[in-house]
């Protein structure tokens, strides 16, 4: 089944409702006994990047996550801060995030663009750029909801699986192997997010 | 391209949804969880949600009620109504709330921002200001659902929010609540003037035309709506709607002349 990692952020229970509602086998991982049975991973986050690492470093979870990304490949799909967690840095804080994708995360205001509002907030458009099964069936004027002012920078250009355009062209989702990610909330996406939670699902 | 939100604001009393008429007279308009629900069938762009007792009676904000919320609702949800400490904050987050909304504790501790800011990221921390025109001209924040006059101008405070790592400011017109007559566009346009955060107004939509004013004004902005949301007809009768995706987009692109 779908574990959704409850390492103290994020929607949880917006995941659980979404999977549930589509019949998809679902629960919620507290600790490292949870993971006997997964067979995909959630790995939601709001809030800064520093807070989230320590509460994931805290909640015991991360060895044997670790092992189950890197070592098992089981697929897994970061969500927000989430995703910016799957980076080895941040603008944002000093701590070092997993690294599991080779990527930066940097701030939209290191940009300089003054009439740029941050945070980036609000409805945008999401353009799929290396084929990925995420943005499978989508309509193409698919949009999502962002709630950010730092964003993702791919050292790779093949891991990139879709950009948004906010000041820049941004890595909005990842996919890397078995290793996905997007910044926009796709549980708060209504019917897009919904379409892209169920793609995973049947990965 | 990043597009304007239309967000419906729904208030909380006594545990009921209700709706005001400039900050006065509740009028009872259902269950909040049923509107969040046929908001979630419409797919409304966000949902700010406000509990108007919380900070009158110094009550800590309804944990319970905020948890229901961020389980049902499949948009992104702004919660308001209480919060006081970046402990509570937190925890509102951890609920799966995107958004928390602070008022007259930030008012009154503009350093409450940053704290709150440190723990949950600074695009989660809303500031709302509840503004009262002046006899003398301008405009000033009240707190206390209008019953406390601050004496802050609300440009000033604006800035300051921001300034202090306010991710959104919402300036809801106390003047235009519930009048369904338009927005402030002069206070809407003095605050979008004012900071390089994003904003959204709330107060006084009566129509979808009132806010492609707004959004003529403003340009990529919320405009929120209570009203306009739960009411229809001269009478008042209690009917939540929200506008079809065709209808926004004509709305959006009339507005901005995209």
């Amino acid at each position: 089944m779908i574990r959704i990692i409850d390492y103290g952020l994020g929607n949880i229970l917006a995941f659980q409702n979404m999977y549930k509602r589509m019949n998809v086998e679902v629960g919620i991982a507290r600790s490292p006994a949870d993971f006997s049975d997964a067979t995909k991973l959630i790995l939601p986050g709001v809030g800064a990047f520093d807070h989230a690492m320590e509460l994931l470093d805290a909640s015991g979870m991360r060895a044997p996550l670790d092992e189950l990304v890197l070592g098992k490949r089981v697929p897994v799909l970061g969500i927000c801060v989430g995703m910016q967690i799957l980076a080895r840095s941040s603008e944002e804080g000093s701590a070092p995030g997993l690294g599991w994708i080779d990527a930066r995360v940097q701030a939209f205001a290191s940009l300089g663009q003054s009439d740029l509002l941050l945070p980036h907030m609000g409805w945008n458009d999401v353009t799929p750029v290396n084929e990925t099964p995420l943005f499978r069936e989508l309509e193409t004027d698919a949009r999502f909801y962002f709630l950010h002012s730092f964003y993702f920078h791919c050292e790779r250009p093949a891991d990139v699986a879709a950009v948004a355009s906010y000041g820049i062209d941004f890595s909005t989702a990842v996919a890397s192997g078995n290793i996905y990610g997007v910044q926009f909330h796709p549980e708060k996406s209504h019917h897009f997010g919904a379409r892209l939670l169920k793609n995973f699902a049947e990965l | 391209m990043l597009r304007p939100r239309i967000t419906p604001c729904l208030l909380i009393h006594n545990g009921g949804l209700v709706k005001t008429v400039r900050f006065a007279e509740p009028k009872y308009v259902g269950d909040p969880i049923n509107a969040v629900k046929i908001f979630n069938e419409k797919e409304a762009d966000e949902l700010i949600v406000l509990d108007i007792d919380a900070t009158v009676t110094g009550a800590e904000p309804n944990f319970r009620l905020i948890a229901q919320f961020a389980a049902e609702c499949r948009m992104p949800l702004c919660y308001g109504g209480g919060v006081r400490t970046a402990e509570q904050a937190k925890r509102i987050i951890g609920l799966g709330v995107e958004k928390v909304a602070i008022s007259s504790a930030a008012l009154a501790d503009p350093q409450l921002i940053p704290k709150i800011a440190e723990g949950v990221g600074r695009q989660s921390v809303v500031v709302v200001l509840d503004v009262k025109r002046r006899a003398a001209g301008g405009y000033e924040v009240w707190t206390h659902n209008g019953r406390k006059n601050t004496g802050l101008v609300a440009e000033e405070a604006a800035r300051t929010a921001a300034a202090a790592g306010a991710g959104e400011i919402v300036v809801n017109s106390i003047d235009h609540d519930g009048v369904m007559k338009g927005y402030d566009l002069t206070l809407a346009a003095a605050i979008r003037a004012a900071v390089r955060v994003p904003i959204t107004i709330l107060g006084g939509a009566g129509s979808l035309a009132d806010i492609e004013k707004l959004l003529g004004v403003c340009g990529v902005i919320g405009a929120a709506a209570g009203s306009l949301f739960v009411f229809k007809g001269p009478y008042r009768a209690v009917l939540i709607s929200y506008p079809a995706p065709a209808q926004k987009e004509t709305v959006i692109r009339a507005a901005l002349q995209r």
